[in-house]
């Protein structure tokens, strides 16, 4: 056990290209042996995963699990993977969401079967590592090998334009890679000046040494990185305005490919942004706050706005996504505790509500094979089975409370709400809302979140079934319920007892908000010279300022507890 | 049985699973609708239990420990389960928590017995009515309802404002799936509505209403630090009127929402799309008195921000008399019920917003009992008459189906404020607060209570007097209904006609139990600067009283002369002031209004923001894509002409080179070995010639 404990994060995560590896021996003629085989390698790979949840010490926080080997000696690069209580979760959710995705594919794909098993266990590789790295180099390695297999699932099992969406998926992620690598390397050249070390990609060191520098050098650096950092993350999430390789991907992909798409590799940009941008860049963060905090907002509503016309189902969902990940980035820019541990834990729900949504759409698309919206209505009768879930699932995407989705937006939204004024604002003379505008905003987003999500669920389970086409759908099967009653069951989980997730979060979250308050608390940067004599006043008075503007703009600051 | 607390929304809940689960295939028809009747009487049970050990002081006192707390002073016994979100410490150091914790006190205890007591009747009602469904469609009918139940009772036993938050969102979510039970049938044939747009239109008006809930509960998570209801409350005094304003007002709007007020008020009259004892349970008795529940919960604030009282009680008193306007010109029984309940619930708001917050809860009360009596027998009404809604076509039904007439008389005369019955003494509690507030106010109310004593004679008189205006097929069919619709009929009868003694006036010369009883709860905090205005005198009170029984009378008779004695009135009245008479019959174009103004703007918004993704972010994304393609084939061109052809050229070269070189290479030994003679020879020459220097 001893041993096992010491190496568990590098057998989770080599476990399924292993696995991917003796498929690539097995006899081609036997599909259903391939499925089987692959199934069997994700659900012990997620087995396997899960003793982390209880191993993991929220106590302690900080990075466990270390591993640690030399790589390329010459350049500093190390085998280096550790998890946090953040990376735990998105760990968990990919080798949750990898049996799902696997499992659903058992009936959809039956050409070139082996090939995509293949591809999926190699993909779940790639994903698990660049949750596990801690090492810049190592990230970079992985962040790019899982674009491939991606590439191939999307381009030989997709849609009629599959190629056209699978090559804008890789180039577009690509570029914004390949500005993230110069990131990357300005760090790395950077490191060994700050600190008179040998040079290193080692993620912890970087952060150490370089999050708290205020050298005048290092701040003007610091502005260029985080854009670099943010193109390459901000295509991932994505965020308005870099999405619109996002509904085309979805679109084409085949059902597991879009579960994974949405569940796990848009979290890939959410979690850089956590893991690297914040701590590692937090002056630089704190002076685009207003214009992230804008683009959060604007994909939150944007998003709505263009989901609600959508006659593909598929279609649909994905851009429910873009307004859904504006959410999960507008908790983590609020930079706070509330903010930052909603943001994340909606990565999560976002994962569960959106993968299962797309599961649910590759039901009827395996059934019909059509996705427009105008085909479908009064299938809640033929299908009762599936109208429940979809139900379910459709209430936990719009935040209902006792579902995952409520538990997120609320925290984010308290986040949000408490943004103090003194973090610079976009709109002049609004400053003294703070975050309450954007909060605003965003709730307002929730209210379209329901309009698209019901109009979608009535023009496909209500009314009359008058498409013969539809009068002859079967429910669903036991395996078919298999693959969402897992998903429904954390939905339930995490709205009605979200308290474990909550605690793994918290010292993360902490050491993370505090670096942000160090951070703001020294720095000038963001908003030069004018305002620096207010700063000291509005901090200490902030929640009573913030308090008494929305109220009463007259009363000014008047004291308060 | 406090320690059982947790057990009273729990129990319709798993009452709801059962029947979700087992109900369609496996559970037989009689064992579905005995199973969630028997889960709402054991709630029912527990909370009688619950609420006899709050009474006690001295053994509440003792109740306390474990998960349970008690303020024996105020009677409030709280039950925390778990810690349900521990969202972090905030910068300025508050631990911001959120608790499940369930919270018993007088104000609950009355929403508690309304809510299990009524809720039960109506569950046994359905069991007759619902008869005709088929067994699928039953079982999700009481499956439905049962959790309607376990999320009422969180809203009303929820300590925290989330919890009463999944409560308040739990009963939409109920209400929206109720409304859309039909969900495959038209239920407005002018507009082409269906059961399940009314139902999204619910869940959507509400949600706008929720917006403000959740900002309130930000507002207020941010300034107090805690969602804690009893904690708020405490702070109260010290957050500021500012701030006390804009919560109280920003929970407001999600009340407007809920129950129904100005300018959120469309959605409840199409939520009639319901089966009728969905209508009586969830639109009437109990889910859209939650925002009532609301303001008075949280009453201390609502004092601290006599703005936001004021604002509640205008919009009340306007939305009472606005909603009572439209009922007049109704021809749907339903409808004309639901614009009732809307002008209702404006009354309950009009109290707690004049100060008198139990004489709000007070006619929460009785209007449940009256307002359910009136759609179990309007339903009643419907199941005789085989569906038929239009009260155009019904007349003369006395004396066909006598037991609905009978427990419908009550009702009406309830409801039109005829003394003794219950509908008098809380209406009048209510006029007595507006009256000390403002004389504006009371005029509101009196007009309301006018308007509703005539427009209900005029459903009374249509439905029950007259001839009878169906054919003779229909009459054929026209049947009492059965027992298990009957005696909920009855019991709530009993009910609305002496729920009032509960509440008699001092001025009559009794106790006001129920405004004893719930003193602790509104005393809780002491009003600042809106100190309650002096009691009115004796006298002045049974005036009022005295002005108000005549209106009603007043009302009925009217009503009694349009309908009953000379119908051809409204005709004539109707045709000469026709233009009035189509704006209130068009409901003032209300919903007409907000399609215009708000929807069809938000769907061009969003076919504009669609187009917009399409040819201009992506398109520049495309354009992108294509200039680097250009570029591509440019460089194709530049490498196959320029870079190529250069290379080509070099390659040109090489091979006119190597062809002047190959005349070296001939294979023939002797030119290579003159080659070599040759070549050692002008070295060696080299070598000697430098040497010699």
């Amino acid at each position: 056990m001893g041993w096992y404990q010491a190496h568990i994060l590098t057998i989770v995560t080599f476990l399924p290209l292993a696995g991917a590896l003796a498929l690539v021996a097995a006899p081609k003629g036997k599909p259903k042996l391939i499925m089987q085989a692959a199934t069997w390698i994700a659900l012990l790979d997620f087995l396997l995963s899960v003793p982390l949840f209880f191993w993991y010490d929220a106590g302690r926080g900080g990075f466990q699990f270390l591993e640690r080997a030399s790589w390329i000696p010459s350049i500093g690069v190390q085998y280096y993977v550790g998890i946090d209580g953040i990376s735990l979760l998105l760990l968990l959710l990919t080798t949750f969401l990898g049996v799902i995705a696997i499992l659903s594919s058992w009936s959809a794909i039956t050409e070139r079967v082996k090939e995509y098993y293949v591809f999926m266990l190699v993909l779940q590789t790639g994903m698990l590592g660049v949750f596990i790295s801690l090492d810049f180099f190592l990230f970079y390695v992985f962040w790019e090998a899982m674009l491939v297999p991606m590439y191939f699932l999307i381009g030989i099992w997709g849609g009629p334009r599959k190629l056209y969406a699978a090559i804008k998926f890789f180039l577009y992620t690509l570029l914004g890679s390949v500005l993230m690598l110069l990131g990357i390397l300005a760090i790395y050249f950077y490191y060994p000046k700050a600190s008179g070390g040998p040079p290193t990609f080692d993620i912890t060191e970087f952060i150490r040494v370089l999050g708290p520098l205020t050298d005048p050098e290092w701040l003007e650096m610091q502005k260029w990185v985080f854009l670099a950092f943010f193109v390459g993350f901000a295509i991932k999430v994505p965020m308005f305005p870099f999405h619109t390789w996002l509904p085309d991907a979805h679109v084409e992909a085949p059902t597991a490919g879009s579960v994974i798409l949405a569940g796990v590799l848009l979290k890939m940009g959410t979690y850089g942004f956590v893991r690297f941008s914040l701590p590692l860049l937090p002056r630089a963060t704190i002076h685009y706050l207003p214009w992230m905090l804008a683009l959060c907002v604007v994909g939150i509503l944007y998003g709505a706005l263009v989901a609600m016309v959508q006659k593909d189902w598929k279609k649909l969902v994905a851009y429910s996504s873009v307004s859904h990940l504006g959410f999960c980035m507008l908790g983590v820019f609020a930079l706070n505790q509330a903010g930052l541990k909603g943001g994340i834990l909606q990565m999560v729900n976002h994962g569960l509500s959106t993968g299962a949504l797309f599961l649910l759409v590759g039901l009827i698309y395996e059934r019909r094979h059509t996705r427009m919206i105008s085909e479908f209505g009064g299938l809640s009768k033929q299908m009762p089975v599936y109208a429940t879930l979809f139900m379910i699932i459709t209430m936990s995407s719009i935040g209902l409370p006792l579902l995952n989705g409520f538990i997120g937006e609320f925290t984010i939204l308290v986040g949000a709400f408490t943004i103090p004024p003194v973090y610079g604002f976009l709109l002049p003379g609004l400053g003294f809302l703070g975050g309450k505008f954007w909060a605003v905003c965003a709730v307002f987003g929730i209210v379209l979140g329901a309009a698209y999500m019901l109009w979608l669920y009535q023009r496909t389970m209500f009314g009359k079934l008058d498409n013969p086409e539809n009068a002859k759908l079967k429910d669903l099967n036991l395996r078919e319920v298999m693959t969402l009653a897992p998903i429904v069951a954390c939905c339930f989980w995490i709205g009605i007892y979200p308290q474990p997730f909550f605690s793994v979060l918290e010292k993360p979250v902490a050491d993370l908000a505090q670096r942000l308050e160090a951070a703001e608390g020294g720095a000038d940067l963001a908003r030069g010279a004018a305002l620096p004599r207010a700063r000291g006043a509005d901090v200490a008075a902030a929640p009573a300022v913030a308090a008494q503007a929305v109220a009463a703009p007259a009363a000014g600051g008047a004291s308060a507890p | 049985m406090l320690g059982l607390l947790w057990a009273i929304p729990l129990l319709p809940f798993l009452g709801f699973l059962l029947n979700g689960i087992l109900g369609p295939r496996l559970l037989p028809r009689r064992a579905v609708g005995i199973l969630a009747s028997v889960a709402v009487l054991l709630s029912f049970l527990v909370s009688l239990g619950a609420i006899a050990a709050i009474a006690d002081p001295v053994a509440l006192a003792a109740a306390a420990g474990g998960s349970l707390t008690t303020d024996a002073g105020h009677h409030r016994a709280v039950q925390t389960l778990w810690t349900w979100m521990p969202i972090g410490t905030s910068a300025q150091g508050t631990v911001l928590r959120v608790d499940w914790a369930y919270a018993l006190d007088p104000l609950s205890a009355v929403m508690l017995l309304v809510v299990t007591g009524v809720g039960f009747l109506i569950h046994v009602y359905s069991i007759g009515y619902m008869a005709h469904e088929p067994r699928p469609a039953y079982a999700r009918f009481f499956a439905y309802l049962n959790l309607f139940m376990a999320m009422m009772l969180t809203l009303v036993l929820g300590a925290s404002l989330p919890v009463v938050f999944v409560g308040w969102e739990g009963v939409g979510l109920c209400s929206y799936l109720l409304i859309g039970f039909y969900y495959d049938r038209v239920f407005d044939e002018t507009t082409g509505m269906t059961c399940a747009d009314a139902g999204r239109k619910a869940f959507i008006t509400n949600r706008i209403g929720d917006m403000g809930f959740m900002l309130g509960m930000l507002l207020l998570f941010a300034t107090a630090g805690t969602l804690d209801i009893q904690g708020i409350l405490a702070q109260a005094g010290t957050l500021g009127t500012g701030v006390c304003t804009a919560a109280a007002l920003l929970l407001f709007v999600g009340a407007c929402g809920k129950s129904a007020q100005i300018p959120l008020y469309v959605w409840l009259p199409d939520a009639m799309a319901g089966p009728t004892p969905v209508s009586a349970l969830i639109h009437a008795a109990t889910m859209v008195t939650a925002g009532v529940y609301v303001v008075c919960r949280m009453a201390p604030l609502y004092q601290h921000a006599p703005a936001a009282l004021l604002t509640v009680a205008v919009v009340g008193g306007a939305t009472a008399v606005f909603a009572a306007l439209i009922g007049l010109c109704q021809n749907d029984i339903k409808k004309v019920l639901a614009y009732s309940t809307v002008s209702q619930l404006g009354y309950m708001m009009l109290g707690a917003g004049c100060g008198g917050f139990e004489a709000g809860v007070f006619h929460l009360m009785t209007h449940a009992f009256f307002k359910a009596l009136l759609f179990l027998g309007a339903g009643s009404v419907i199941h005789a008459m085989s569906g038929e809604q239009d009260i155009r076509k019904m007349g003369g039904l006395d004396r066909y189906i006598p037991w609905t007439h009978g427990t419908f008389v009550v009702a009406w005369l309830a409801i039109s404020g005829i003394f003794p019955l219950s509908g008098f003494f809380s209406k009048d509690e209510i006029l007595a607060w507006a009256f000390r507030k403002s004389i504006l106010l009371w005029g509101l109310g009196a007009g309301g209570a006018f308007l509703t004593a005539f427009y209900m004679s005029r459903l009374y008189f249509l439905v029950f007097h007259g001839r009878a205006r169906f054919d003779k097929e229909t009459r054929h069919h026209v049947h009492e209904s059965p027992r298990t619709m009957i005696v909920p009929l009855v019991v709530l009868a009993a009910l609305a006609f002496a729920g009032g003694v509960l509440g008699v006036p001092e001025a009559l010369g009794a106790r006001n139990v129920l405004g004893e009883y719930l003193a602790p709860v509104f005393e809780a905090a002491p009003a600042a600067g809106t100190a309650a205005p002096a009691h009115l005198a004796a006298g002045l009170e049974l005036g009022l009283m005295a002005v108000s029984f005549a209106i009603a009378v007043f009302g009925i008779f009217l009503g009694w002369v349009f309908y009953a004695q000379r119908p051809e009135i409204p005709a004539t009245f109707a045709e000469n002031v026709g233009g009035l008479y189509r704006l209130v019959a068009g409901k003032f174009y209300v919903d007409e209004i907000y399609d215009r103004v708000i929807l069809a703007p938000y769907y061009a918004l969003c076919r504009a923001a669609s187009w917009f993704d399409r040819y201009v972010v992506d398109g520049a994304v495309n354009a992108a894509g294509y200039v680097t393609l250009g570029t591509s084939y440019t460089s194709v061109g530049f490498d196959t002409y320029v870079v190529d052809g250069l290379v080509n050229l070099t390659g040109y070269t090489v091979r006119g080179a190597s062809w002047v070189f190959r005349k070296f290479q001939t294979g023939v030994v002797q030119s290579y070995a003159t080659a070599v003679v040759l070549g050692i020879f002008i070295l060696v020459s080299v070598y000697l010639l430098t040497q010699g220097h």
